[in-house]
């Protein structure tokens, strides 16, 4: 009998998630078409409305057409070169990658600390939280330098600090504050009677972290999550271009822009590579959702 | 408890994934170390890291085949090159001691300097300035004084006093007279005709739009498309690329042995470069640059017209550059008003002392220093600069 009431329900997930995929690729599909479609009737030249010049232009210097874009991705890097753009895209987009991914777990780790102990402690919430607030206010780009320069004295045991060890901190800087925050809400959120329950079973602060606070965190660090790993890969792709550090998508970008002047196609081609980065890394966290959820009602992800 | 083992799983995975993705960080450094050192001549190398202004290209191509024929390892140097940024300001990095020697345009150095930074001149690589101002023949932008009543396009972040410098020299007032236009570092604005003159580098932007095609001819643009203002020709040329040293460093006679052999090492460098243009081209683009190859030769071919023939030898300051370049940079106001240096900058600001015993050093080695004979290649651009 169970396997008559699964099996509905299982295809409908499975079309579910079908018809996302599909919606998905029919919205690029539409970007694309959007794009064309202004390409072939907006000014070549850019327009005025009301005198105010907010037109783009539409030529081909200004938006190169689509499959121009595409194509491009065949094309060698230099010529005489055998290596594809698209590899070398892949190639700088795994980079940039890897030092999200440590970004994202140095934001992770430093976010969650500070949120239990803005948890544990009400003094040390009044204290740090505005400083946190503060600290997304710094310019990334006005850090980059001072961070990669610092890093540059760094030594540790003999253990000289890499140069893209620099892009992941700052990543990891954009990253810890949404876990941070997001942490801090999860944290407190169990309702008074929890908690005093914990306390009667005279549960220590610990044991009610990780039995009680933790678990009834987890729908609020989730969401706090996919904006880290977002903001992990931000920070990451914008060091990258502030310092230069070579190999990764960032630096792509600049490379290409240069050429922009004889082939504005090209540039595309690695902004299209940063924009995969940051679905895959945000697709990442989801899959890591629907695996810590799986056992969770309905309800209380809601 | 299985909600509980769940996060923990998840938070296991992010860690492990963290620790490969951490393990195979690439390395960033191009060094000279290893397989060039002829072992056993020397007895210790010493690491020396030198800051670049911007990215791996032409511009920099004396560092690069110093490296690349050893001429670094010969003076039992291990140089390692850092590239610079958007946001990298390298007399910044030397100053925090971040690298042994840094790239700058004097201008900005001597600013730096006048801030506190403790960093000092000692040897002038480029011996002339390579920024133009570009512009459509049909704009009848043929000298300073034609810019009146133009968009003039500048780069700012102190790049653009030479064209204050200009017009003040040509007697326009840059707040009233001329309206100056931020510029981007391609030149689309100058081909879509945003501005009408933009500042561009011989050994760069230049060829950038010699590179793109005309859309009314199909061919590629020429320059005779162009009317080109060169500021060194107009008499405001400031000094650009020098190496630059700690100032507290050189009282330390290490220090001040290696700055020695660096320079020495680097105007050999140069030297090869000047005498194998093709050569060093494909040194750079080797090095991981992403310019394509004719591009690369035309930078190569050019920024040696900067540095060759070289007066007093190359990376000598002349006196009379240097007090131009100073003189310059307390006159001539930019838009707010406000001067690059505020008072004549110190006589520790350089020294010729390194340069001097450099060149003996590379006297001995027999390389020409002067390049009297030196005479320019002709690069065919392809588009794109492929």
């Amino acid at each position: 009998m169970t396997a008559t009431v699964t099996t509905p329900q299982r295809t409908s997930a499975l079309q579910r998630r079908l018809r996302r995929v599909v919606l998905f690729v029919v919205s690029l599909l539409l970007v694309a078409v959007v794009w064309e479609v202004y390409k072939a009737i907006g000014p070549a030249d850019g327009g005025k409305i009301f005198g105010w010049k907010l037109l783009p232009r539409s030529n081909d210097n200004a938006m190169p057409h689509v499959w121009e874009m595409l194509s491009r991705y065949a094309d060698p890097e230099l010529r005489g070169s055998s290596r594809a753009i698209w590899r070398v895209v892949l190639a700088g987009a795994w980079f940039s990658f890897r030092l999200a991914l440590v970004g994202f777990f140095i934001g992770t780790v430093l976010g969650l600390l500070l949120a239990i102990l803005m948890a544990r402690f009400k003094v040390a919430e009044r204290g740090i939280l505005p400083y946190l607030v503060v600290s997304q206010t710094v310019p990334l780009i006005a850090l980059a330098p001072l961070v990669v320069s610092w890093g540059g004295k760094l030594e540790i045991f003999g253990w000289e600090w890499p140069r893209w060890l620099s892009a992941s901190v700052l990543g990891g800087f954009l990253a810890f504050f949404p876990v941070a925050v997001g942490g801090l809400r999860g944290l407190t959120s169990p309702p008074a009677a929890s908690v005093e329950l914990m306390n009667s079973y005279a549960a220590s602060w610990t044991q009610t972290l990780f039995k009680l606070r933790f678990p009834s965190a987890v729908p609020f660090i989730v969401p706090a999550l996919k904006l880290a790993a977002s903001s992990a890969v931000i920070g990451v792709v914008v060091a990258e271009i502030s310092t230069g550090l070579k190999g990764g998508i960032g630096r792509l970008i600049i490379e290409y822009a240069r050429e922009a002047t004889s082939d504005p196609a090209k540039v595309f081609t690695a902004v299209f590579g940063a924009a995969l980065l940051g679905l895959t890394m945000s697709g990442f966290v989801t899959l890591a959702d629907i695996y810590m959820m799986r056992n969770r009602p309905k309800e209380a992800t809601t | 408890m299985r909600r509980i083992k769940g996060w923990k799983a998840a938070a296991a995975g992010l860690v492990a994934l963290s620790l490969v993705a951490a393990a195979c960080g690439g390395d960033d450094e191009e060094s000279s170390g290893g397989s060039a050192a002829p072992a056993g001549e020397c007895e210790t190398t010493t690491p020396v890291k030198l800051q670049l202004q911007w990215f791996t290209q032409a511009q920099f191509a004396g560092y690069y085949a110093a490296i690349d024929q050893g001429f670094y390892a010969a003076q039992c140097l291990d140089v390692a090159i850092v590239e610079g940024g958007v946001d990298i300001v390298p007399q910044q990095q030397l100053a925090d001691g971040a690298v042994d020697f840094a790239l700058s345009w004097v201008p900005k150095a001597l600013a730096s300097r006048e801030a506190g930074a403790n960093i000092v001149n000692i040897a002038q690589i480029f011996q002339r300035s390579g920024t133009l101002q570009v512009s459509f023949k049909d704009k009848g932008i043929a000298s300073p004084a034609d810019f009146a009543g133009k968009k003039i396009g500048n780069w700012g972040f102190g790049n653009e006093f030479e064209i204050f410098a200009a017009l003040t020299k040509a007697g326009l007032d840059p707040a009233a007279d001329v309206e100056l236009v931020q510029q981007q570092f391609d030149m689309a604005a100058l081909l879509a005709g945003d501005i009408d003159a933009a500042e561009a580098m011989t050994y760069n932007e230049y060829a950038q739009v010699l590179e793109a095609v005309n859309p009314d001819t199909g061919a590629l643009y020429t320059p005779e498309d162009f009317n080109v203002v060169s500021y060194e020709a107009e008499g405001v040329g400031m000094l650009q690329d020098a190496i630059w040293a700690s100032g507290e460093r050189l009282a330390d006679e290490a220090y001040r042995a290696t700055a020695v052999k660096f320079v020495a090492a680097s105007i050999q460098g140069w030297a090869f470069c000047r005498d194998n243009v093709q050569a060093c081209a494909d040194i750079v683009v080797s090095k991981g640059s992403k310019l394509g190859a004719s591009h690369q030769l035309w930078q190569m071919n050019e920024v040696n017209k900067l540095i060759w023939p070289s007066k007093g030898g190359a990376g000598m300051i002349d006196a009379a550059a240097w007090d131009r370049t100073a003189k310059l940079s307390q006159e001539t106001k930019n838009l707010e008003g406000s001067t690059v240096l505020t008072k004549t900058p110190d006589a520790e600001a350089y020294t010729n002392d390194i340069v001097t015993e450099a060149m003996a050093l590379l006297q001995s080695l027999g390389v020409n220093v002067i390049g009297s004979s030196y005479k320019p290649i002709t690069v065919e651009l392809k588009e794109g600069g492929a």
